[in-house]
């Protein structure tokens, strides 16, 4: 994976797959702290502490379609790879969480990437999820939802894949204001 | 023009586009409407099928063409990813491999459009013989 955006898109699959009602996928960044961190929470199925541990394995999946499964793998290759971490959290029947973290001066972190994109279309993708992104500058807090979208724009709007430019647009527009227009931080 | 900042600008827009939105509305019935459903797995992502589908939405919107584009798991072609299932109305759906921006554009040209076969189509072998 290139980009953390395809990280976003892969992981908050397997959230789907679990059957989730709701995704949270919370990206947190800090230069003056040199950190980047992703943490994805669904209520979905969950997983028993077998299969947490087994998660990160490559030679590990739930599918029968093949025998691999390397989302979750090269995810924490990459945040071993920029001085970071990742944890999975699980309960069967609660949920999931992943949590990811990166240095984020480190030459090795994959950039953002087109995250409001990713945003935007598993947004407008998955219409019957709540899906609540929440994007954290050095504190300060903005955050999109499904729910909101459906409250001020109508329950059809997010099955209208046309407004997936204007979604991106409003997501990157408040991302720039709470970076509060400085240097030093990923393209967005 | 003005760049959208809140939810409510983007209401006020549509509600100023509603009228051009029903009239396409009520041209399309849902049979008429090319399926286009791009794999989207590990394997999918990691060779590029974002852009992919980025192209498809943004391009079978511009080109006109009714479409509904849609997101699949994997199909276990990893290694012909991005891979793309086409259903035309009233056809069976076929399965294109390798399919990068230029291919895709090749798909929506050649095959929406004419019916046209292109280049790198999955053979599909698991049909069942009753």
């Amino acid at each position: 994976m290139k980009e953390i955006a395809l990280h976003i898109l892969d992981i908050a699959q397997n959230s789907i797959r679990a059957g989730a009602h709701e995704i949270n996928i919370t990206l947190s960044e800090s230069v003056p702290d040199d950190i980047l961190s992703l943490i994805i929470t669904d209520n979905g199925k969950g997983m028993d502490q077998e299969s947490c541990r087994k998660a990160s394995d490559p030679w590990f999946t739930s599918r029968t379609t093949r025998k691999v499964g390397m989302g979750l793998p090269l995810l924490k290759m990459n945040t071993v790879l920029s001085g970071g971490e990742m944890t999975i959290t699980s309960e069967p029947g609660k949920g999931t969480t992943v949590t990811a973290t990166f240095g984020y001066s480190h030459v090795d972190r994959p950039p953002l990437g087109d995250v409001s994109g990713t945003i935007a279309l598993l947004i407008l993708s998955n219409p019957s999820i709540n899906i609540v992104y929440t994007h954290i500058c050095e504190g300060t807090k903005w955050s999109i939802s499904t729910n909101e979208i459906k409250e001020e724009l109508g329950e059809e709007a997010v099955t209208d894949l046309t407004i997936v430019r204007s979604i991106r647009e409003i997501i990157n527009e408040n991302v720039a204001a709470i970076r509060n227009f400085q240097n030093g931080y990923d393209k967005y | 023009m003005e760049k959208l900042k809140s939810l409510a600008d983007l209401k006020k827009i549509r509600e100023e586009a509603k009228g051009k939105l029903e009239l396409r509305v009520r041209g399309d019935s849902p049979e008429g409407l090319v399926q286009v459903k791009v794999a989207m797995a590990t394997c999918g992502i990691a060779s590029g099928a974002k852009p992919v589908m980025d192209f498809f939405v943004e391009e079978l919107d511009k080109r006109g063409i009714g479409a509904i584009v849609t997101q699949t798991g994997c199909m276990g072609y990893c290694y012909a990813e991005p891979t793309v299932e086409v259903q035309l109305p009233g056809q069976e759906p076929v399965v294109f491999g390798y399919v990068d921006r230029k291919r895709a554009d090749e798909i929506i040209e050649k095959y929406i459009k004419n019916g046209e076969l292109v280049e790198g189509i999955i053979p599909v072998n698991y049909e069942k013989i009753d």
